[in-house]
């Protein structure tokens, strides 16, 4: 049977459904266990990171590797012809899809990867698009979630940190309230969810709290979604006053379920102390390891007519 | 029998746009560039209202509205009644609904947002919510209330 993810773009979570994130998550772990080293032996994908990153762009083209594809592109945008020639997205698009199987894209202008996908002949998968969208973090994360708890489905699930400009955290959120999950809401007021997503899960009936003491919520959960609070948010009296109250320590994880797992897209700075490294409730490494098996899965899927 | 003589001068074939709430019709002729076609428009203001108190019209000659054009009409306008004329009969009549997307005419306000760089037109996927009319940016997927467009103008 064909799978409904082949030759789709992938640029947004919203556009994904239950059933599809359910599909990517399985993958990802039949993928994780048993590697299929020559599925995409023929082909060609290209990485085409406008901006810079380190884990998206390294775990991408290592998906592509481990899974015998060969992968083309570049690692800024600085030396493409958009920026020397003054070329269009949009052109470059259509002469990058002529050569390859599949793109990945990157870019700082929110929007970017739903216009590539309009110009593109082949699959799009968006690899960040400004402070849009993310959708394989949210993969990935949906796939750590999963595989640390066993299911998706009526989670308690708190994130915390920078709710405003975070966007894993609006992807996830979106995601999750397919799965009856109940969230808590942790933030500085200045950094709150904003009005319009939180209105979007009311809509869709979702049940959650905004709270303020982290710790007296911790016993209460499956997974800890941690974010980092950026400095520059903040004046340096205000940052150190308010920063204290978002950080995690080992000792506040002493009443934690079992099976809690904290979770942090990374880059960490302070908002997760190191010893809570080696707590087992500490998850976010292997977070990001898991980066290579949901791309895998959605370059098999996207790729491959009859994968399963 | 006393005669009521009309506010606005009547057209003879086209459309007349009423019930647009006072201090609208401005905007509407900007948002929808209807003042950059070469067809004469007759623009009222601030005129007397059974049911709105103040209301603003336009009239535009020789130019019928399809559905399509006249419910985008719906995010500034959401009473508005359209009136196609033909020879100084009105032949019909409807009021406009709220569009699931509205196209081309609005730009982003999102100045991050890539539909400013590119040779594309905008598109916003309009619903409703409690705190009044949504436009969610196709391409950057921002949502903002109707009213900041009002404000941008």
């Amino acid at each position: 049977m064909t799978n409904p993810l082949y030759q789709k773009h992938i640029i947004s979570i919203a556009d994904l459904s239950r059933d599809e994130l359910e599909l990517i998550v399985a993958t990802a772990k039949q993928l994780k266990q048993t590697p299929r080293p020559d599925l995409l032996a023929s082909k060609v994908v290209a990485s085409c990171f406008f901006e810079a990153s380190t884990r998206t762009r390294l775990s991408f083209e290592t998906a592509v590797q481990r899974l015998g594809g060969t992968v083309i592109g570049f690692d800024s945008g600085g030396n493409t012809s958009l920026a020397q020639k003054g070329e269009t997205l949009a052109d470059s698009v259509k002469v990058i899809s002529s050569y390859t199987d599949a793109f990945f894209i990157r870019h700082p202008k929110e929007g970017a990867a739903r216009l590539a996908s309009e110009y593109a002949s082949v699959p799009v998968i968006n690899g960040g698009d400004g402070a849009n969208q993310h959708p394989t973090q949210t993969l990935l994360d949906l796939f750590s979630i999963y595989e640390t708890q066993g299911t998706l489905e009526g989670l308690n699930v708190a994130f915390v940190g920078d709710l405003k400009y975070g966007r894993t955290v609006h992807s996830l959120a979106q995601a999750l309230s397919l799965f009856g999950c109940k969230f808590y809401f942790v933030s500085p007021t200045a950094l709150a969810m904003p009005d319009y997503l939180c209105e979007e899960l009311n809509q869709v009936g979702v049940n959650f709290e905004v709270v303020d003491d982290l710790e007296a919520v911790i016993p209460k959960l499956d997974v800890l979604y941690m974010t980092r609070v950026q400095k520059e948010r903040f004046d340096p009296t205000e940052y150190q006053h308010m920063k204290a109250n978002y950080i995690l320590t080992a000792k506040m994880l002493a009443d934690a379920k079992d099976n809690l797992k904290v979770l942090h897209p990374l880059p960490r700075v302070d908002e997760i102390t190191t010893d809570v490294d080696s707590t087992p409730h500490a998850y976010y490494f292997e977070q990001a390891e898991n980066g290579v098996y949901a791309r895998q899965a959605l370059l098999a899927l996207v790729l491959t007519e009859e994968f399963s | 029998m006393p005669q009521h003589k009309l506010q606005v001068e009547a057209i003879a074939h086209g459309t007349v746009i009423d019930h647009i709430p006072a201090g609208m019709g401005i905007r509407i002729l900007k948002f929808f560039q209807l003042s950059n076609q070469d067809h004469p428009i007759t623009v009222g203001l601030n005129l007397r209202s059974k049911h709105q108190g103040k209301k603003d019209i336009i009239k535009v000659e020789d130019t019928v509205f399809d559905v399509t054009q006249a419910n985008q009409l719906a995010l500034f306008a959401k009473d508005a009644t359209i009136n196609v004329i033909d020879d100084y009969e009105v032949v019909e009549k409807y009021r406009v609904t709220l569009p699931d997307a509205i196209g081309s005419v609005l730009s982003c306000p999102n100045s991050n947002c890539i539909s400013h760089d590119e040779p594309v037109s905008t598109k916003f996927h309009v619903s409703e919510a409690a705190s009044g009319v949504i436009l969610k940016c196709h391409y950057c997927e921002k949502s903002f209330n109707q009213r900041l467009f009002n404000e941008l103008n």
